[in-house]
């Protein structure tokens, strides 16, 4: 299996898969599990003796990831589940969300660290709404890849034509939507066909099997390395024998490139300065890109604090207090107009007033509803907000690192929003 | 611009670096649960790089069943002289002596369960409001569905229904008086990522994880090392085996495999063809089939 010098050179692949019961969702998850060996025979035991008590036939995938005692109880996944699997080439962290209308909180959960969305669609049926919704979302939420995966293909004799007609209306609906990188795969998760082996049975396909695609896909560009953005997360200050001065500014680079001796600008006081040193555990280097956890000196001694960020004079992100971004809301408890919240936006903490709500969508049929400004549980609307202090922000589309934010109520602490700057 | 990848490797380090800096920045009073195995041991190490020039902004607490492996004891100490980090230890035996913990009794008593008192009553004490495990998500499925960032009300508990929502790189701290976070690191690593990355970091682990001859009882498929505190049932004997423990813990619950790794290289392979899970020889988790959800929600790790 897995050489440790190859094992070393992976990638990480993270993707979503949403969808119900029906279209085949646990049984694909299953087969990618199963068939790259991530399965266990311990839980293969337990599988069995539990489909058997229940009286079903075979084996019931689906109790591998309905994790939680009431979610086997209803036959339902009620939660985002985290899986994980691996190939010599890359490893897999699924994120796997229920599709019902009522969980769309979920799937913008699972959708906001996905590289790739694996979208289901039941040959017999088609384009649906729900297909519709979750493209939406992985629009909304910016999925740099989608794999439309077209199931249950022996169900209709694995013809070509049906393929083609359902690829041709996806297409339709999503020119509609901003999305970037689709695949089409016409697959039977049931028999494993396209899933990790070619199809015997669809000689008129020519493009990659579906691990095949989650194994090459070119994630490379995924993150943004072009426009530089560093929050400070946390000040390192030693104040050793060895480091009686030291003075670090530790954070994940949100985006772009920072090399040492870099002129930097520091928001939001705006004083500019250089980059001494990029330090880690393992020694000194000369460069840093996003997703890296690292730590930073520079030239001079600045008052520089957590949710200061540094950036490029020639580069800055927008500082401003009114904000507009499209929101769905994730409680049952209704957002409040003119309500006060707080919210965190990379690693800055500050309150904000709700002012106004431009338009709710109806996630089936993607209408703007101007005069529905009720945004409550798995609602999607486009906001304006207006915070305590300047938001060093860049449009979602552009960073998704600095263009979210999320809302949280302030009388029950829970996380109640998540939003998406324009 | 293909050059500006990270291995999958690094980018879990990074994603781990960045949730314990965010604890050290949102928490008052943190505190990170040590049991001396190879997951807390990586998550010691990464807490080490995230601070680096600095020492680690918070204490390490062990809670100590008294039925440890020596070679646990002995490797933590060993630890923190050499790093001059801070340890805190708790003893189940100081709350059985106080009466708030009550001993199993039979012939396979163990003190696995009475951890989680302990482990209430330290963070009560300390007035700790955030403690970092070294739990991953793949290790059971109740894990699958744990977040980061995981509240528990006042009484240590969690509500698995219940759970807020963690969106991007957004993590809520927020929280009420007497309420605490427990926080996971490594949520996202696999065995087989914790194995890879002791060998890449080259980090020492207690020799336990290597195979060496020790006496055992098999007791119903579970091989267990022999100790006081283990009393033979009818029918049973002890053996001597090569053997290596894939996880550590109390000693009447851990149940060790028959192996012969003894380098990291071997065992990565072992893990790699390995067709049992890892808590698969775990008595604990054996109870029922919801064994792990209900201590979780009791305030268990």
């Amino acid at each position: 299996m897995q050489k440790t010098k190859g094992y070393l050179d992976m990638e990480l692949l993270r993707f979503t898969t949403a969808g119900s019961v029906d279209d085949g969702k646990s049984t694909l998850i299953g087969r990618l599990l199963y068939d790259s060996k991530a399965i266990f025979e311990d839980q293969m035991d337990q599988l069995q003796k539990t489909s058997e008590q229940r009286g079903e036939e075979g084996i019931n995938l689906a109790l591998l990831t309905d994790g939680l005692r009431s979610e086997r109880e209803q036959g339902i996944t009620i939660d985002v589940a985290y899986r994980y699997f691996a190939t010599p080439k890359r490893k897999f962290i699924i994120a796997d969300t229920p599709g019902h209308i009522q969980y769309t909180r979920n799937m913008v959960t699972g959708a906001s660290t996905a590289n790739l969305a694996i979208l289901l669609i039941d040959a017999r049926h088609g384009v649906i709404e729900q297909t519709k919704r979750h493209a939406f979302i992985a629009s909304l939420l910016q999925i740099p890849h989608i794999a439309v995966c077209i199931n249950k293909m022996d169900l209709i004799d694995f013809k070509k034509e049906k393929f083609e007609e359902i690829r041709s209306d996806f297409k339709k609906f999503s020119s509609r939507l901003e999305i970037k990188d689709v695949n089409f795969i016409p697959i039977s998760a049931l028999n494993g066909d396209n899933v990790v082996e070619r199809s015997k049975n669809m000689s008129w396909y020519e493009g990659p099997t579906l691990m095949h695609l989650l194994e090459n896909i070119h994630i490379g560009s995924d993150h943004n390395h072009v426009d530089c953005r560093f929050p400070i997360q946390y000040v390192v200050r030693p104040q050793s024998k060895k480091y009686p001065d030291y003075r670090g500014y530790s954070g994940r680079i949100e985006g772009g490139v920072f090399k040492k001796g870099d002129e930097i600008t520091i928001l939001p006081s705006g004083f500019s300065s250089k980059i001494k040193s990029i330090d880690t555990f393992n020694g000194p280097i000369s460069e840093a890109f996003s997703p890296m956890s690292v730590c930073m000196t520079i030239e001079d001694d600045f008052d520089i604090s957590r949710g200061d960020m540094f950036v490029r004079e020639n580069n800055q992100p927008d500082s401003k207090q009114d904000i507009d971004l499209m929101v769905c809301w994730m409680n049952t408890k209704k957002m409040i107009i003119k309500g006060k919240y707080t919210i965190r936006h990379t690693t800055q903490t500050a309150r904000c007033i709700i002012k106004d709500v431009k338009y709710k969508i109806d996630i089936n049929t993607l209408h703007r509803k101007e005069d529905d400004k009720s945004i409550g549980l798995n609602d999607i609307g486009r906001i304006s907000i207006r915070t305590t202090k300047p938001l060093f922000v860049d449009s979602y589309r552009r960073n998704r690192n600095t263009g979210s934010i999320i809302i949280v109520d302030e009388a029950s602490n829970e996380t109640v929003g998540a939003g998406m700057i324009i | 611009m293909s050059s500006y990848n990270l291995t999958h490797l690094k980018e879990l380090e990074s994603e781990a670096i960045f949730i314990l800096r965010e604890v050290a920045a949102q928490f008052e009073k943190p505190v990170m649960l040590f049991s001396g195995g190879k997951d807390s041991i990586v998550m010691f190490h990464l807490a080490r790089k995230a601070f680096h020039p600095g020492k680690i902004p918070f204490p390490l607490m062990h809670v100590d069943t008294g039925h440890n492996f020596p070679e646990t004891i002995k490797f933590r100490d060993d630890l923190i002289k050499e790093t001059g980090e801070t340890l805190i230890v708790k003893y189940v035996q100081e709350s059985i002596d106080r009466g708030t913990a009550i001993e199993e009794t039979g012939p396979n008593p163990s003190r696995n369960g009475l951890q989680t008192i302990t482990l209430l009553e330290g963070l009560e004490e300390g007035k700790y409001d955030c403690a970092m495990g070294g739990a991953r998500r793949d290790e059971e499925k109740a894990r699958a569905k744990e977040r980061f960032f995981s509240h528990r009300d006042e009484f240590g508990q969690w509500d698995p229904k219940n759970q807020r929502p963690e969106l991007w790189n957004l993590f809520n701290g927020r929280k009420k008086i007497g309420e605490h976070f427990r926080v996971f690191p490594i949520s996202n690593w696999t065995e087989m990522d914790v194995w890879q990355y002791i060998l890449h970091e080259n980090i020492s682990l207690p020799s336990l994880y290597f195979s060496h001859k020790r006496k055992v009882v098999n007791r119903d498929g579970v091989l267990l090392a022999k100790c006081e505190y283990i009393t033979l049932n009818k029918n049973e004997k002890w053996e001597e085996m090569d053997i290596r423990c894939r996880t550590i813990g109390d000693m009447t619950c851990t149940g060790v495999c028959m192996s012969e790794a003894n380098s990291l290289e071997k065992i990565i392979e072992e893990v790699a063809s390995t067709r049992i899970t890892e808590r698969g020889g775990r008595a604990d988790d054996k109870r029922s089939e919801a064994a792990m959800e209900d201590r979780k929600k009791e305030g268990y790790f």
